[in-house]
């Protein structure tokens, strides 16, 4: 492969990487700061990336009509797409924390693997919706006519990184006020702040809508970059348990942490395909499971040899105290 | 309408399999096991080794219980699969859980620890057996019975359902006769008093597992009787037995049958009016509305 050709296989991991980066700094809100068990990722992520899609694009006219069908496409510029994105993803999250924040940790991690599942099934059989099984294509990419379109993806590695600094800087921004420590002292120690006159309820709910609209984004923007979304893409082991791996990996509770573990585990996940490449031929079709396979034993010795993954939490106080 | 309530008795009586083993081990290892539905998995899939590749290999002759779908290959084969899966939730907590435990770790990191086992259990699933619909008997024509009230149902579904029923009769009297069963109980009312007592609590999580991990096992080979094997079958059933363990409160194990079957039941009937589908989200809402409703589940205290 010549130069050029490699480079923009790198982008296009980079591109990938950052997107999940956005959706292990959402996660990060939920359980490395608060300790909310969210594993229906995956639900806001589909969320995301539709709702985006069907702010961006027309409705289908024409001929088109006939055979796409969605509920609606307002044909707005991007930037409304990311902000739609996060506004429903953020009132999925209050639906969802109604019924579960107030009970023990584990209900909400059921009710949030119930809800991915459950947007899943809607996508897929609600042809009315977004087009079922087959999905929606053709997002609009902004400003696609700076360049020639093999040269896109550099523009939008720098979307990418750009929505990935903002949100960056906001968690950590709101982490380092009174606000971020509440919840802090909520993972702690839910008595202890609830006694200190805190209304937990609410500070988890607040976390809960903050994380799920950072996972909006990241949906949106996926959307956008791959220029087709179907329900089958919004699996548990692409959309969930690999934002999870990823978190644990660089570290719950340290933002720099998981954007590194994005980045760390997309590579090994990548890096694994040119490995199983030299299986013999009938094993190459279940190559995809013995990727996985091995991004679940990782997982497994993440939280049996190092639960603080590469980074560690990052220290709030003074460096003087221990 | 009939027809659809015998029919979620049958799927009731699979759900109330996991769902009971799954309320065993919250309760008595104290954490909510993702892993459980894969047990399911697993199950049918160690069946389907020794039906059809194990037991021709050494030259078990093949047999049928008219008017059932199997024969003697399958009922040797049920309680070595059991027995197997029960071996392999054990190797689990060894391996992962307990280590987890004397870290001290909180039970959501337990959780997520049976989150990976799960994936890791169906991924060994996809590698060995790929993605395929399975048979334990393909291309067998399987005619249903005509009961009254036009019911249409087909003899393997009775023997599902009587099966489940032995097998829950078996638990209920390994927990009042038996002094390990004695003791779980006691584990499971508190845990403390028992250590006090000197019941050995690491053998009782041993036995917790293999029970869970055995009838678990049970329900994925009688749905693999019942329709087909999918490596994606035991994830299917997570959420159901789920709802079905919640809604008969955590920790009782007559609370689970019962749930199963409500859940099993709501699931059928609700073909009726929606795509099937949707059984998975039928039972998924039935669980949000118990836990607005009534968190504790039906047999729990205020």
């Amino acid at each position: 492969m010549e130069f050029s050709g490699i480079l923009s296989y790198v982008v296009s991991l980079a591109i990938m990487a950052g997107i999940y980066a956005i959706f292990c700094l959402g996660l990060n809100i939920q359980w490395g700061y608060t300790g909310l068990f969210n594993i229906g990722i995956a639900g806001f992520f589909c969320i995301g990336a539709y709702t985006s899609a069907m702010i961006t694009t027309p409705m289908p006219s024409g001929i088109y009509a006939q055979y796409v069908h969605q509920i609606f496409g307002l044909n707005l510029p991007f930037i409304f797409g990311l902000l739609g994105a996060a506004i429903v993803c953020g009132i999925i999250a209050l639906l969802i924390g109604i019924p579960t924040l107030r009970l023990g940790e584990d209900y909400l991690a059921i009710a949030t693997l119930g809800i991915a599942e459950t947007i899943r099934l809607i996508f897929n059989n609600e042809q009315w919706l977004a087009n079922g099984p087959r999905g929606l294509m053709d997002m609009p990419q902004p400003f696609h006519n700076l360049v020639s379109p093999q040269n896109y993806n550099y523009i939008y590695l720098v979307i990418t990184i750009i929505a990935m600094i903002i949100i960056y800087m906001a968690i950590e921004k709101a982490i380092r006020s009174p606000w971020g420590r509440v919840l802090r002292a909520i993972r702690e120690d839910e008595g202890s702040a609830s006694m200190s006159g805190k209304d937990i309820f609410n500070f988890k709910m607040q976390s809960l809508i903050f994380g799920s609209m950072v996972m909006g984004i990241g949906g949106a923007l996926y959307a956008h970059y791959t220029k087709a979304i179907s329900p089958s893409v919004f699996t548990p082991l692409y959309g969930t348990f690999i934002i999870w791996v990823m978190l644990m990996a660089g570290g719950s509770g340290n933002n720099k942490g998981a954007i590194l573990g994005a980045y760390v585990i997309w590579g090994i996940w990548v890096g694994t395909k040119f490995v199983t490449d030299f299986l013999p031929y009938t094993l190459q079709s279940r190559a995809p499971y013995i990727r996985f396979l091995i991004i679940g034993i990782l997982l497994e010795i993440i939280l049996l040899y190092r639960p603080q993954g590469l980074m560690g939490e990052e220290k709030r106080i003074s460096k003087l105290i221990d | 309408m009939f027809e659809l309530i015998v029919y979620g008795i049958v799927l009731g009586s699979i759900i109330a399999l996991g769902a009971i083993g799954l309320t065993m081990v919250y309760r008595i290892v104290g954490f909510a096991n993702f892993a459980h539905g894969e047990f399911m998995t697993a199950g049918a899939y160690v069946a389907l080794f020794i039906v059809s590749i194990l037991l021709p290999w050494i030259g078990f002759p093949d047999s049928r219980f008219v008017p059932l779908s199997f024969g003697w290959r399958m009922v040797i084969a049920f309680p070595i699969t059991m027995g197997a899966v029960a071996l392999l939730a054990i190797l689990a907590d060894k391996i992962l859980y307990k280590k987890l435990r004397t870290k001290k770790s909180g039970a959501v990191i337990l959780a997520m620890s049976s989150l990976g086992a799960s994936f890791i259990i169906r991924m060994t699933i996809l590698i060995i057996w790929g993605s395929d619909y399975i048979f334990y008997r393909p291309g067998l024509m399987r005619p249903a019975l005509h009961l009254p009230l036009g019911i249409k149902i087909r003899p393997d579904q009775i023997f599902i359902f009587c099966a489940a029923i032995f097998l829950v009769i078996l638990l209920h009297l390994f927990l009042k006769r038996t002094k390990m069963g004695k003791a779980m109980r006691a584990t499971a009312d508190n845990t403390d008093l028992a250590l006090v007592t000197g019941i050995d609590t690491e053998r009782i999580i041993s036995w917790t597992w293999a029970i869970g991990g055995g009838l678990a096992a049970a329900g994925g080979v009688l749905y693999g009787i019942d329709v087909q094997l999918h490596p994606g079958m035991g994830w299917n059933f997570l959420i159901p037995i789920f709802a079905a363990t919640i809604l008969g409160s955590i920790g009782n194990i007559y609370g689970a049958l019962i749930g199963g079957f409500v859940i099993g039941i709501a699931q059928q009937v609700s073909t009726a009016f929606l795509a099937p589908t949707y059984k998975l989200a039928v039972a998924f809402m039935i669980m949000i509305i118990i836990l607005l409703v009534r968190p504790q589940g039906i047999f729990g205290k205020e």
